[in-house]
Parts: C-alpha cells; structure tokens; sequence
C-alpha cells in the first residue's frame, strides 16, 4: 500500500513579518487522508498551495515518494490534483465544457469519461447550463467531477465539502474512500470530519495561530 | 473489495502514463488548440467585450481630425503617427480580458498545477488574445487610414503593418498583464508599464505605415517589427510566466 | 570558500555594518573628484568654437545620463540575483538604486534642455539622447509604481524583478530604435560639441567628472541600502544591537 506518499519536513513559511508555517511536520502514506484542522488564519490553505509547490517556504522540503517536489516540479504537478477555495470554473462555459478544457488539457479524455464523472456527482441535470446559473453546492460538484477524471495519486482539497449538503458531504467522504482505496494520497483541509469511512485512513494535523 | 486491488492497478496505470514518468499522453500542439479553442469559445459568448477596443480604436482616431483639421492634406502625413497611437492605446484596454479573468475564477492557478509548461499555457492564450484583438484591428486599420487621407494603394501596407505590429503588443502587453494580476484598478499602471516598451512597435510600424501611404517600399521597417514579433514571442510568454507564479504564491 | 562569502553577503546585519563601513570609501573620494571636475570643467576648461561657455553644462549633464544607464543596469542585475537566489539583500539593492537612477535621469533631462536652450533656442527637442533619457525616466517610474502597489514586500520584490529584467533586456532596443527614428526624420543632431574630438584639457574633467559621479552613486547606494534594509529588518532583534551608539 505505500507506493505513494508525501513527506513535509520542518516546514516554516513567513508571509510579511507573519510567521504563518512554524516547522510543520507530516507523512502520509498511500491509503491515508491527512485532515488539516484548526482555526481561520492558522495556515491550512497556505500548506496546501505549499504541498502544491504554489507557495515557496522559507525553509523545509515537501518530498513526494522520497523526492524533492522542487526537483521536477513539472511532474508532481501531473500526479496532483487541487482543489482550492473556488471551483475552478469559466461562468460562460457549461459544466461539461469546463471539464473538457480543464483535465483535457492534463491529459486525453473521452466523452464517455466525463459523461461518467459528471453522472458520478449527479449532475446529468444541469451539466449543460453555463457555470454562472449554478448555485455554489453544483459548482462544488462540478468540481468534484473533475477530480475524479484527473486519476492522480495525490489529491490536496482546500475545505472539500463547503456549500455541499448532507448527500454532497457523503459523496466527497465516497469519493476520498475510493482515493485512499486505490492507494492514493490525500491532504484535506476541513472544518468538520470528513466522511471516510475508515477511521484508522485518517490522520490529523492540528495547526495553530501564530 | 475485490474492486480495490483492480482500482489500485488502474491508478498506477494512470500515474504512469499520465504522471509524468513516461512522456505526457498529450502532445503540447494538441494542448494549445485546447487553450486556443477555450478562449476562442469563451470571447465569442461575450462578443460585446470584443467590440469594445475597435469601438475605442474607431473614437480615439476620430479625435485627431476634430482636434487638429478636416484637410485630408493636412491629416495624411500625421497619419500613420496617429493610426498607430489608437493602435497602441486600444491594444491596451483589451489587455483587461487576457488574464484577469482566469485570475479570479482559479482557472490560471489550475493552468499553474496542471503539469504542462505554464509558459507554452500562456503564448496559447496570448495567440488567442492576437487573434480576437489584433486581427481585428488589422482589419480596421486601412479604414482608419482612408479617413485619414491614405490612398487605396496604401492598405494592404496598413494591414500587414498593423497585423504584425499587433502581434509584438500583445505579447508585450501580456508580460504587462501578467505583472499586475492583483493590482485591482492597474489600468494607469499597466499603461506606463507597458507603453514604453511598445515604443519600438510604434516606432517601426508608424514608419512602414508612412511608407506604404507614400507608396514606397515597406520591407524595412516590417522586417524590423516582425523581428521583434519573434522576439516577444520566445521571450514574452516566458516572462508572463514567471510573474503569474509570483502573483499566485 | 568563496561561497561562504556569498552567503554572508545574503545576511542584513552583516550588509548593514559593511555598507556603513564603505560609505566614507566613496563619499570623500567622490566629493573630491566632483570638486576636482567641476574646477577643470568650469574654469579651466577652454570655452568650446561653437557654443562658448554654454556647452560646460555637459560635465554635470553627461555623467548623470551615463549614471542613470549604470543605475538601471545595477538595478536589472540585483533584481536578478534576487529572483533567481531568493536573496533579500539583492532586492534591497534594487530597491535602493531605483529613486537615485530616477533622479539622476532627471537630472540629465533638467541639464540637458538647459544645455539645449542656447543651442536651438528651446528648451526641448527630440533628439535622440533626451528621448531616451525621457523613455528611461518612464521606465524608472514604471518600477517604482508597481513596488508600491504592493502591500506584501517580497511580492513587490519578485514582480518588481521580472520587469526590471524584461526592462533592461529592452533598453537597447528601445535605444537603437529612437535612434533609427530620429535619424530619419533629419531631426536636430545629437548635443555633440564643434570638433568631432575633444582636447585633452576638456576631455580630463569630463573623465574625472565620470569617476566621481560613479563614486557618488556607490555612496548614495550604500546609504539608501542601509535605510532599506532597517526599513525591511525593523522587526529582527539584531537591529537593537545594531542601532546602539
């Protein structure tokens, strides 16, 4: 099971005299969730977009299988998956439009596969209407649909679950469960438990403010 | 459960091809006309927002005549100084929609962690931005001229001119773009930015439009710009490149 | 072992005390040689055939359009030392030579319609050397600007950075076409003197003159670094023990 897994080690990040990464240590192996808690302010999205190679920590290194993610950036890049904040969505493009230009451009995809995905997050019913007349939960789904058509081993999620209801929370808890399942990595910042199914998959790191 | 063994396979499989430790499944031609198409798609549904820099374009040149004189004699050798600058200020509005955008949904960020060279993602986009823009300022231009008192022999000149001129401001005017990402309201900023680096772009291209509303040969000074078309070209993207990642850290 | 000292060189403390102690190293030397030049320059040197005394306005004008070259130039390099070695104190040194190439510029623009007024009769023209000053002082403000509209300092470092580099990649360019352009148009020739060569009693306080304006600058940079790098340090604790009297 552990032909995955990400390492950060002492980990420290400033943003303006703002110490918000204090040696921020971690592993997590495939088949296990890292669930990132702790207060608004106190870093998770920052060790995120760290993970993801987006921030530049001032000291520390994230390695991913034993090596220096900075060594290739390129082809981490192409074994992760983020999702931040936002869904990432152009408003003028449909659901279906949004995922073609989105993953295709990581790699080659059918239209079987996304008629797949997108029926996996239940979005047949809307899947054609631009992305501006979506409310924030079918976004998030449509997100969520692209996701499952990346098929990487990593996956860092940015607060999975915002604007999702109790079946959307479900199917995220699903979704993360076939991930960890397959082997896969995944790093999740969350205010409340994730529905994984296997409590021992997950391991929490608590990050505090400054 | 049996699924998981089978699942895990498949997911090495996938990680294997599509991670990057063989050669990408995609080839990077098939990436921009990915990129190209998107934007294409995406400017056509807003086709108002196109309009917008000819319409600027059109004002901009109508200033000068109402400005200075309606003598076609006395407008034909300010021309092509005068075709050029609403070239220029015109490129720059449309700068708003290259980038922006995709700024605030995520989108650029997703092009920033999608394992393709973001510097390949951004020359598609500023192709696409050309080709919305430019092309149809190009067009534009020898109507322009005519109302400025160029003859009929002179638009072929004007066009190829202004398609070429055209193609280094957007790829200068990208580097721009790319430097004030988070700038809200960077519209004064991006112009000082930008336009002094434009200078040579007018410079040439103000010269080849001379020479073709005289009549004369053009080669020379459309040489020049299109060498630093090239140049933009493999010089630009990279530096839009490398401030998108600076914005987005 | 030669890496080691460029590591040092990363260090703000350590920047802070060396430039403090190098600062007198310049000042007196360039307040000397400026002296010196302006001396051969002003007095000594003979009036020129063509334009009299009113070409003498060259010995202030001609080291600040060279320094204000030599300003961006060091500003280009430091900003891409910064960029690519995430060094703080290379940034400083970028930060810190903006402002004095922004004056110097302004400086050869101020001298140089001066310097024109008795030459053409007006206080402007287009010639190619005072275009490309002007383009320059756009570019100067151009950095200045966006280091100011951001609030993070590291942001405005890195993005500052990347168009000081495009910046400096076409000062050339820009250069050679202003000149390709004012050549075209027979505009007024650039501000050269009578004779195609200078004597050596005009031409040795003009060199001097040089020398002690490249002096001034590093003087002047030293001590804007010093100010920057406080500035950018004011909440590290080796300030305290710096700033003891």
């Amino acid at each position: 099971m552990s032909d995955f897994w990400l390492n950060g080690e002492n980990v420290h990040l400033w943003r303006g005299d703002h110490h918000v990464l204090r040696g921020v240590r971690f592993e997590v192996r495939g088949g296990e969730c890292l669930q990132l808690t702790g207060a608004n302010g106190s870093g998770k999205t920052t060790l995120l977009r760290t993970v993801c190679g987006l921030a530049y920590p001032e000291a520390g290194e994230i390695s991913w299988c034993g090596e220096d993610i900075r060594k290739d950036l390129h082809s981490f890049h192409a074994q992760l998956a983020y999702l931040g904040h936002e869904p990432p969505l152009k408003a003028e493009l449909s659901a279906r439009e949004n995922l073609r230009y989105w993953i295709g451009v990581r790699r080659p995809l059918t239209r079987e596969e996304i008629e797949q995905a997108l029926g996996r997050v239940g979005a047949e019913q809307w899947a054609e209407r631009p992305a501006r007349t979506l409310s924030a939960g079918q976004k998030r789904r449509a997100a969520l649909a692209g996701l499952t058509l990346m098929r990487v081993p990593l996956w860092l999620l940015d607060e999975p679950t915002t604007n999702l209801d109790a079946e959307g929370q479900k199917l995220v808890g699903a979704l993360i469960d076939e991930h960890l399942q397959a082997g896969g990595v995944a790093v999740a910042a969350a205010h409340h438990e994730l529905a994984v199914s296997s409590a021992q998959a997950l391991r929490r790191l608590e990050l505090a403010v400054e | 459960m049996n699924n998981s063994g089978a699942m895990r396979g498949a997911l090495r499989a996938d990680v294997a091809t599509a991670g990057g430790r063989d050669a990408p499944a995609l080839s990077s031609l098939a990436v921009a006309r990915l990129v190209l198409a998107r934007d294409l798609k995406l400017a056509l549904r807003k086709r108002s927002q196109l309009v917008q820099p000819l319409a600027f374009f059109a004002i901009v040149t109508t200033l000068f005549p109402l400005g200075i004189s309606p003598e076609l004699s006395v407008l034909k050798p300010i021309a092509p100084g005068v075709l050029w600058a609403a070239a220029l200020l015109s490129s720059l509005l449309a700068l708003e929609m290259l980038f922006r955008e995709d700024a605030q949904d995520g989108t650029l960020e997703q092009y920033a962690v999608s394992g393709r060279s973001l510097t390949w993602l951004l020359a598609a986009k500023t192709a696409a931005h050309w080709l919305l823009t430019g092309v149809p300022l190009a067009l534009m231009a020898p109507l322009a001229g005519i109302a400025l008192g160029a003859p009929g022999a002179a638009l072929p000149g004007i066009l190829a001119s202004v398609a070429v001129g055209t193609v280094a401001l957007s790829l200068i005017g990208s580097i721009g773009a790319a430097l004030t990402l988070g700038i809200r309201r960077s519209g004064a900023l991006l112009s000082l930015l930008t336009l002094p680096l434009d200078i040579p772009v007018l410079i040439f291209g103000a010269r080849a439009t001379e020479l073709a509303i005289r009549g004369e040969a053009y080669g020379v000074p459309l040489q020049l710009l299109g060498a630093i078309a090239v140049l933009g070209l493999t010089l630009a993207p990279l530096a839009a490149a490398a401030a998108v990642r600076i914005n987005l850290e | 072992m030669a890496w080691t000292w460029f590591h040092r060189l990363a260090s703000p403390p350590h920047i802070y005390r060396v430039a403090g102690r190098l600062t007198p190293w310049f000042a007196w030397p360039a307040a000397l040689l400026i002296v010196a030049g302006l001396i051969g320059g002003l007095v000594l040197a003979p009036p020129d055939y063509q334009q009299g005394d009113g070409y003498r306005i060259l010995y202030v004008h001609v080291p600040s359009a060279w320094l204000s070259l030599m300003a961006y130039t060091t500003l280009a390099v430091a900003a891409g030392v910064g960029l690519i070695w995430r060094m703080k104190v290379a940034h400083a040194v970028a930060a810190s030579c903006a402002p004095i190439g922004a004056s110097f510029t302004f400086a050869a623009l101020v001298t140089g319609s001066l310097w024109g007024k008795p030459m053409w009769g007006t206080y402007w023209q287009w010639d190619p050397r005072l275009t490309s000053e002007l383009i320059l002082l756009f570019l100067y403000l151009g950095y200045m600007g966006l280091r100011s509209a951001f609030d993070d300092v590291q942001r405005a470092d890195r993005v500052s950075a990347v168009l000081a580099v495009v910046g400096v990649v076409n000062v050339p360019i820009i250069h050679y076409s202003v000149i390709w352009w004012n050549s075209l148009h027979q505009g007024p020739s650039v501000m050269m003197l009578g004779k195609p060569t200078m004597p050596p009693s005009m031409l040795i306080p003009l060199l001097i003159m040089f020398v002690g304006f490249t002096l001034f600058f590093g003087a002047l940079l030293l001590v804007r670094l010093r100010g920057e790098v406080l500035g950018r340090e004011r909440t590290a604790s080796w300030i305290r023990e710096a700033l003891r009297p």
